[in-house]
This record gives C-alpha cells, structure tokens and sequence, in this order.
C-alpha cells in the first residue's frame, strides 16, 4: 500500500519534472539561480538598506524581505496593542463601550482585507492634497498624496553612546526585576523596582550627555518646490498597508482575547478576592497568566496570517518580497520556477521561525501553569 | 377560636432608579464616575461618526443621474448613480447581457438547494447533498460556459462580478473538502510515507501566503503539463485556490477526527469492520457533523481570500468594482470611496450572514443530546 502511493508520488513527480524539461527548453527559459547576482535595473521607492538600480537582484530580495518584516512587525505591534484593547473593551461591564468594539469587531473581520488595504490606499490616502495643500498636524506631520512626511531626529556619530545607554538600562532592568522577585520568594517582602530603576536611568544618560553632548538634530519637514524636504517620509503604500493589516488582524486578536479571559473561570477571581488581593495585583497575577495560556497559540496563528496577508501589498505595490520579487524580477527574468520558490521558501521559513518561538514561549507559559 | 393568619404585607416596589431604563443605565452605563465619563465619551464618538457616516452616504449624497456631472457638488458625499449604472456589470462581469437569465438560473438553484441543507430541521439531507455536490456543479458548469444544448458559449474570461466570486468561492469549498478528508485521514494513518506526504502537504501550503499559490497556478502550472495542455486562467486559479484551502480544510477535519473516542474505533473494530468501513461509517459522519462550524469558518476566510484573483487578472467583485473606477464618465472624487463601500457590503452581508450561521449551528450542535 505505502510502497504504491510512494510510487505514484514519485511517478507523478517526475512526469511533472519531466514536463518542466521540456516546456523550459522548448521556450528558451534559463534556470538556476544565477540572476540572483546580475544588476537589477529598477528602482525601490523603500529601502531600509542602500540600493541603486546597479544592484543585483540578490539585494532586490534582501531589500523586499526587509519591507516584508519592517510592515509585519509594526503590523503585529498595533494589531496587538489594538486587539488587546477591543478584548477587553468587549468585556466591559459598560454596555456602550462593549456594544462600540462588537461592532468593530463584526465589522472588521466580515470585509476581505486585501478590500480595506485598496480603501485605504486608493480610497483615502491617494485622495488627499498635493504637498502644497497638506495637511498638517502641528507642522511635524504632513499628510498629502504623496505620503507621510514626519518630524524626525537625525542622529550623528555619538548617538552610539546613547544606544549603549538604553542597553544599559534594559539589562539593569532586567536585573533589579529578578533581584526583587528572588527577594519577595526568599523574604516575603514586596520591593519597589522604579526607583533604583530611575535612578539608573538618569545615571547612564547623564553618563551618554557627558561622553557625546547631544548628538541629535531634530530634522523639520518644510516645503521646496513641489514636494517637502527633510524629516521623515513614510510612502503612502506602507502607511495603507499597515492601517489595514493592524484594523484588521486587531478585530481577529479581540476575539482571541475576548475567548481567552471568558476562559478562566468565575471562581478563580473570587478566589483571590478571597484571599485579599486587589483587583489589580489578581488580574496582573491570576487572571491574565491563565488568560495567556489559552490566548497565545491562536494569537500566534494570527501573527503569521498577519506576515502571510502582508504579501497582499503587491496589489497597492509596497515593495515587498512578493512585489519585488514575484511581480517586478520575474516580469524582467522571466525563470517562474526559481522566484516562485524561493519566495514561498522565505515565507515558509518565516512561518516555522514564528511557530518555533511562539511555541518555546507557549511551553514556558504552560510550564509556569502547571507548577502553581 | 380559630387562629389568626398572619398576613403579610405587600413587598414594596422596588426603587424607581432601580428598574426600567434608568436602572438599567445606572447599572450599565454610569456605575462610576469613571464609567459615566466613559460613557459620555462613547456617546460623542457614536454621534461623531453616524454625523459623518450619514451626512455622507445620504445627507451629502446624489441618487441619481447618468454620469460624473450629478457627484460634482461643492459637498458631495457618496455617488450612488455609479453604482446603480454599474450594477449588472459588478453582478454578471461581460457576461453577454442576453444570456445572463443563464447565470440567474444558476443563481437561483443554489439557493434552493442550499437553503433547506442549512436548515438543520429540513430532511432530505442525503438527496439533497447528492444534488448539490453531483447534479448542481454539472447544471452550473453547462448553464455558464455553454456551448452545447443550443446554449451559446461564453468565454470565462467575459465572466466577472459576483459570478466569479461566487463561483471561486464555492469551488475552492467543494473542491477542497474531499481533498481536505483524505489529506486528515492521511495525516492520522499508521503509514509513515503517506502520513509524512500528508503532513508536508498540508504545512507548506498553510505556510505560504494564497497569493504565492496564486502565482504559483498562473506562471508555473503551464510549465507543469505537457505541451498543447492548458486550462483558462479561471480554471488555473480554481485549482490553486482548492488546493490551498484543501490544506486549512484539512486541519478543521483533523480537529473533527481527534474529538472522536476511542471506543468508537475499538467498537468498529470489535464488529469486524475494516478501516475504510469504519472511516465512511462509523468515524467520518460524526467527525464531519461536530466540524460544521470550523467548515463554515473556513469557507467565511475563503470568501473573503477570492478577492485575490484579482492580482492575476480577474475579475471578482472588488476587481470589477476597480476597473469601473477608470471609466471617465464617472471620474469623480469620490466615486472610489462608494464603490468600496458597496463592495464591502456585499461581502460584508456574506461573510457576516456566514459567521451568524456557524455560530447558530454551534450552539444547534452543542444542545443535541446524542453528542
């Protein structure tokens, strides 16, 4: 039985491969990977590393991968910080507020996205004034047709001192949140973290000010000629995409939430009424650690359906991997077979990496659940 | 003497503010200060955005006229006339205005079939399953592309609108749930190679994003087969989009399997059935029936994922409803903002009606007493 299913997989294999073949060499289609160093060509209106038209179509995919991840992890930033608040709006005992984010929710999620990323970018933001006319909010953003210019701090060399500073400050955060556990476990005496934390803070970045100054200028977007210089310009395809990436994915995280918190039962919070905590310390303590573990592996499925969507930009062409890569270098190349796969190999990768730490994550929460 | 009755008196009503709607909005809208501004707030965003919602789909907005001139107004809210004047177009697509009572036929026939299937009280479940899967599809397939019968042949690249939507969509379903059966069984089976064919199956086509299948159907699969070969794009993406939802229908199937007990295999086995007996009689009617509602989600993000096709070139709703915006006799500023809202509502109305049912069929699942 195994022995003939294997055989017809294979057999069917090798006639498609053997197809392929014959199609390429019939149409005089190259393949390998080796376009992957010749010179691209053609311009990227977003690049988070240099890149010319001279580059090769290697640096194309480098290039479309970083847009991908740049738009994913702002989109996953929002959509949680979005959905958690909707989940727990939908939970409110105030009627409005719970009936104001279901109807959010049920709005959201019943129209296709790749409709509100289209909304978004030809319905609204293409819409808006030339940069003449743009709309501003306190002359540090800009919104026209041509995107979004922002206020933004151009950092010189000696800003290295202050990353080293805010590095500082995470681990020492890191360190006196440990201490004071061990110290609660050990002594039963709850300590305050902030102060010394404080304390650190102004101690590293006074140390930072002694050793660079201030290295940052702020850049302020103004008007020249038809368009704005300085400040930060954000492409109104990025801006779109993400608006509809995190309202989107947001109404999915909500319900998750929202299932997740119903989930642990009525009697563990009374327990710990009980027991004299306060409402705060049992939510922080009882509540939302059991809530975690029942909301983080349909949360992470949400994650990857919000990198997977992310690909949906080529249709308003945000330079992303599929973009660049499946849409303009397969248009010039023309070798379907190698772009195709190696850009579903990125997202596959991709989705194992997510799933792997999700999961790694998800165990140390279950763990944590089991012990108490 | 007899004894005296002590009767009590009449319990007092309950305080005004207590009962009736200013209880209940003191209970649910103003129990704190807090909660009262809360609720204040809420109510100035509600206002806020029904003054602009409104203002603008109605207040601000023209009902009729014949091209861009009637939505030129110094404040002009939506542009209904597009809509009205696009209608059939944003149905049928090209399809060929003299055939399309074909296409309403077909329209038509769903939706008697399918509405006594989704009522759970309705018998006939097993004719009526026979006629949607083996009669219906082959109905549909001669009514639209015709060619024979004395019907006219329409090239699929002329159909368009909520045809194609609908018929991607209920392909990509029909389609993938036999596929989608056989590749859980095959995940759940002692046979390694099958089981491991099964699984890699699945995970790489739950892995990818729709739209890299997509490509994958349209650029690669006349690479695939062998020269004088070739389906129609429609066809190509149908066989892309089944595949791909096959892999999630599969996943929703696999739940079904694992929440059978044991004892039930152990029973099947105990009256000498074989596997593929115990599959089709014992196993698959109860797996299928407890993941109605999964089946129904799936079908919910199918719909939704049709939308796609459009970035291979054809036309559902919302690509039809996109190539309208570049006809110049309604070029206006806000001609695209109404031809989205039209389309969102349609799918809206979809895709919500769906949600409304799957979770009617939960609860309907759930009170059953043979489960």
């Amino acid at each position: 039985m195994q022995v003939l299913v294997l055989a017809a997989v294979l057999g069917a294999m090798a006639w498609l491969v053997g197809n392929v073949q014959s199609n390429l060499e019939r149409q005089n289609i190259n393949s390998g990977f080796g376009f992957l160093s010749e010179r691209a060509g053609f311009g990227i209106n977003q690049t988070l590393i240099a890149y010319t038209e001279d580059d090769s179509f290697g640096r194309v995919l480098a290039v479309g991968l970083l847009n991908t991840l740049l738009v994913s992890a702002l989109g996953i930033f929002f959509a949680t910080l979005l959905g958690f608040s909707l989940g727990v709006a939908r939970l409110s005992r105030n009627w409005l507020i719970s009936k104001i984010a279901m109807v959010y929710i049920e709005i959201f999620r019943n129209v296709p996205l790749l409709l509100q990323i289209m909304f978004w970018y030809f319905g609204v933001l293409r819409n808006l004034p030339s940069p003449r006319q743009a709309v501003s909010i306190g002359d540090a953003i800009f919104m026209s047709n041509r995107g979004f210019v922002v206020l933004w701090l151009e950092a010189s060399a000696g800003a290295f001192w202050y990353g080293l500073a805010a590095l500082g400050l995470v681990i020492g955060g890191i360190w006196l949140r440990r201490r004071a556990a061990n110290a609660q476990i050990t002594t039963g005496q709850a300590t305050r973290v902030w102060r010394p934390l404080l304390g650190l803070a102004v101690a590293l970045f006074g140390g930072a000010a002694l050793m660079a100054g201030v290295p940052f200028a702020l850049d302020v977007p103004h008007l020249k000629g038809f368009n704005f210089r300085g400040g930060l310009t954000v492409i109104p395809e990025f801006v779109a995409l993400l608006l509809a990436l995190s309202l989107y994915t947001a109404a999915f995280i909500a319900e998750i939430v929202r299932a997740g918190i119903n989930s642990v039962s009525k009697g563990q919070r009374e327990a710990s009424a009980a027991l004299g905590l306060p409402e705060s310390v049992a939510l922080r303590l009882v509540v939302i650690p059991q809530a975690l573990r029942v909301i983080i592996p349909p949360l992470t499925s949400q994650y990857l359906n919000l990198t997977k969507n992310s690909s949906l930009a080529v249709a308003i062409a945000y330079p992303d991997i599929v973009s660049v890569l499946a849409g303009t270098t397969l248009s010039q190349v023309g070798q379907a077979l190698e772009i195709i796969f190696i850009t579903m190999m990125i997202y596959l990768s991709l989705s194992l990496l997510t799933s792997w730490a999700m999961n790694r994550y998800n165990q140390r929460m279950a763990f944590v659940g089991n012990n108490t | 003497m007899s004894a005296k009755t002590w009767t009590p008196k009449p319990a007092r009503p309950a305080p005004a503010n207590t009962v009736g709607f200013v209880g209940w909005a003191r209970e649910n809208l103003f129990t704190t200060k807090l909660d009262s501004a809360l609720t204040l707030l809420c109510a100035a965003l509600i206002i806020y955005v029904l003054d602009v919602g409104l203002g603008w789909a109605i207040v601000d907005a023209s009902f009729s006229g014949d091209d861009r001139n009637a939505c030129l107004k110094p404040v002009q809210g939506a542009c209904w006339p597009f809509i009205d004047a696009k209608f059939g177009q944003f149905i049928y697509g090209r399809y060929p205005e003299m055939e399309r009572w074909r296409v309403d036929w077909v329209f038509a026939l769903g939706l008697l079939g399918l509405v006594p299937l989704l009522m759970p009280t309705v018998g006939f479940k097993r004719a009526n399953v026979i006629f949607m899967l083996g009669f219906y599809p082959m109905f549909s397939f001669f009514m639209l592309t015709g060619g024979s019968f004395g019907l006219a042949a329409v090239d699929t690249s002329d159909w368009g609108g909520l045809l194609v939507t609908l018929v991607v969509a209920v392909t990509g379903i029909v389609g993938s749930l036999p596929l989608g059966i056989l590749l859980a069984l095959g995940r759940r089976s002692d046979l390694p190679i099958v089981r491991a064919l099964c699984v890699g199956f699945i995970e790489i086509f739950r892995g990818v994003p729709l739209i890299t299948v997509l490509f994958m159907a349209s650029v690669m699969l006349p690479l695939f087969l062998p020269d004088g070969v070739n389906f129609d794009k429609l066809m190509r993406c149908l066989i892309g989009v089944a595949l791909f939802a096959s892999a999630y229908m599969a996943e929703v199937v696999r739940g079904g399997l694992q929440a059978i007990p044991k004892g039930q295999y152990e029973a099947a086995a105990a009256l000498g059935l074989g596997y593929w007996k115990t599959t089709r009689l014992i196993i698959l009617p109860q797996a299928l029936k407890l993941v109605i509602p999964g089946i129904v989600n799936t079908f919910i993000g199918l719909f939704k994922d049709t939308t796609l096709v459009l970035i291979v070139g054809l036309f559902d709703l919302l690509g039809i409803v996109q190539l309208h915006f570049t006809d110049s006799t309604w070029a206006t500023p806000e001609t695209h903002i109404t031809g989205y809202a039209f389309a969102a509502f349609v799918f809206w109305v979809f895709c919500f009606a769906m949600s409304r049912y799957s979770i009617f069929m939960e609860k309907h699942l759930s009170t059953d007493p043979n489960q």
